[in-house]
């Protein structure tokens, strides 16, 4: 199951999720967060992922689909804090070259500007 | 002689929840036979990969299909199957998930995954002519030499 809390600082939404990014109610979960916050107006986003302890294929599908859901809106999606896990599977599925991975929130919303 | 062979099999009906059931017999298993964390989980998460393969593709999802899961020891290795009741599928035709342009797909990673995970992965046909996978992994050195290896 996957949970995610949003705050706002400034012009950046930031989701703070925790659990897992996996076929079914995770990945659902991820996907309506992203389409809710891209049709409320939101650019920039930052997903934190601290808590964020295993996600699979499904899950890193779901997060490439956000990327380009935000893109496509002309917006930035960021990601922030990855858990050895999930770092290792964006490693080894080349997505480092996709998404910008920050390495803290202070440098991520710096990012943005 | 040859050491006795250990074998569990498992069938799973088509639904969700037979992913992560397959994934925690699996992990449970392989801690049991030894194996350290981070080879407890890799092994999970290419069995996961397999079942929601199964699942989505193989059966298409279809309840009135079975997943069959097996889990067995032979000599130095845990070997596992996954067969569904599909039509079978030729890896050559699976895409590269680490092409360039293939990059932004938001599916296509499950086939690479379980290779990353595993020391063997092979692609073949089960009873019915639907996907038998099959996934390796060498047991830890002393688990091995307990097992005649």
């Amino acid at each position: 199951m996957l949970q995610g809390t949003c705050r706002q600082i400034e012009d950046v939404a930031i989701i703070d999720f925790s659990g897992k990014i996996t076929l079914g109610e995770g990945s659902a979960t991820l996907r309506k967060t992203i389409k809710d916050l891209v049709s409320n107006g939101q650019r920039k986003i930052l997903l934190n992922l601290a808590d964020v302890d295993y996600i699979d294929s499904s899950g890193i599908g779901e997060l490439v689909g956000a990327y380009t859901t935000v893109r496509g809106a002309s917006g930035e999606l960021k990601l922030v804090y990855l858990t050895k896990r999930v770092r290792d599977i964006i490693q080894i599925t080349r997505l480092f070259t996709v998404f910008d991975v920050q390495a803290d929130e202070a440098a991520a919303l710096l990012s943005f500007r | 002689m040859a050491p006795p062979t250990q074998r569990l099999e498992v069938t799973l009906d088509t639904e969700l929840e037979s992913v992560d059931l397959a994934e925690s017999i699996v992990m449970r298993i392989s801690e049991a036979a030894g194996f350290g964390e981070d080879d407890v989980h890799k092994l999970g998460m290419a069995v996961r990969e397999g079942v929601v393969n199964a699942y989505n593709y193989g059966n298409a999802q279809d309840r009135q299909k079975k997943i069959l899961l097996t889990v067995e020891f032979e000599k130095d290795q845990i070997v596992v199957h996954i067969v569904d009741e599909g039509a079978g599928f030729d890896l050559e035709d699976v895409a590269d998930p680490l092409a360039e342009e293939n990059l932004l797909r938001t599916s296509g990673r499950g086939i690479f995954l379980m290779r990353a995970f595993t020391d063997e992965l092979a692609v073949g046909r089960g009873p019915t002519g639907g996907t038998d996978l099959r996934m390796c992994k060498k047991l830890p050195r002393s688990k091995a030499d307990t097992c005649g290896a």
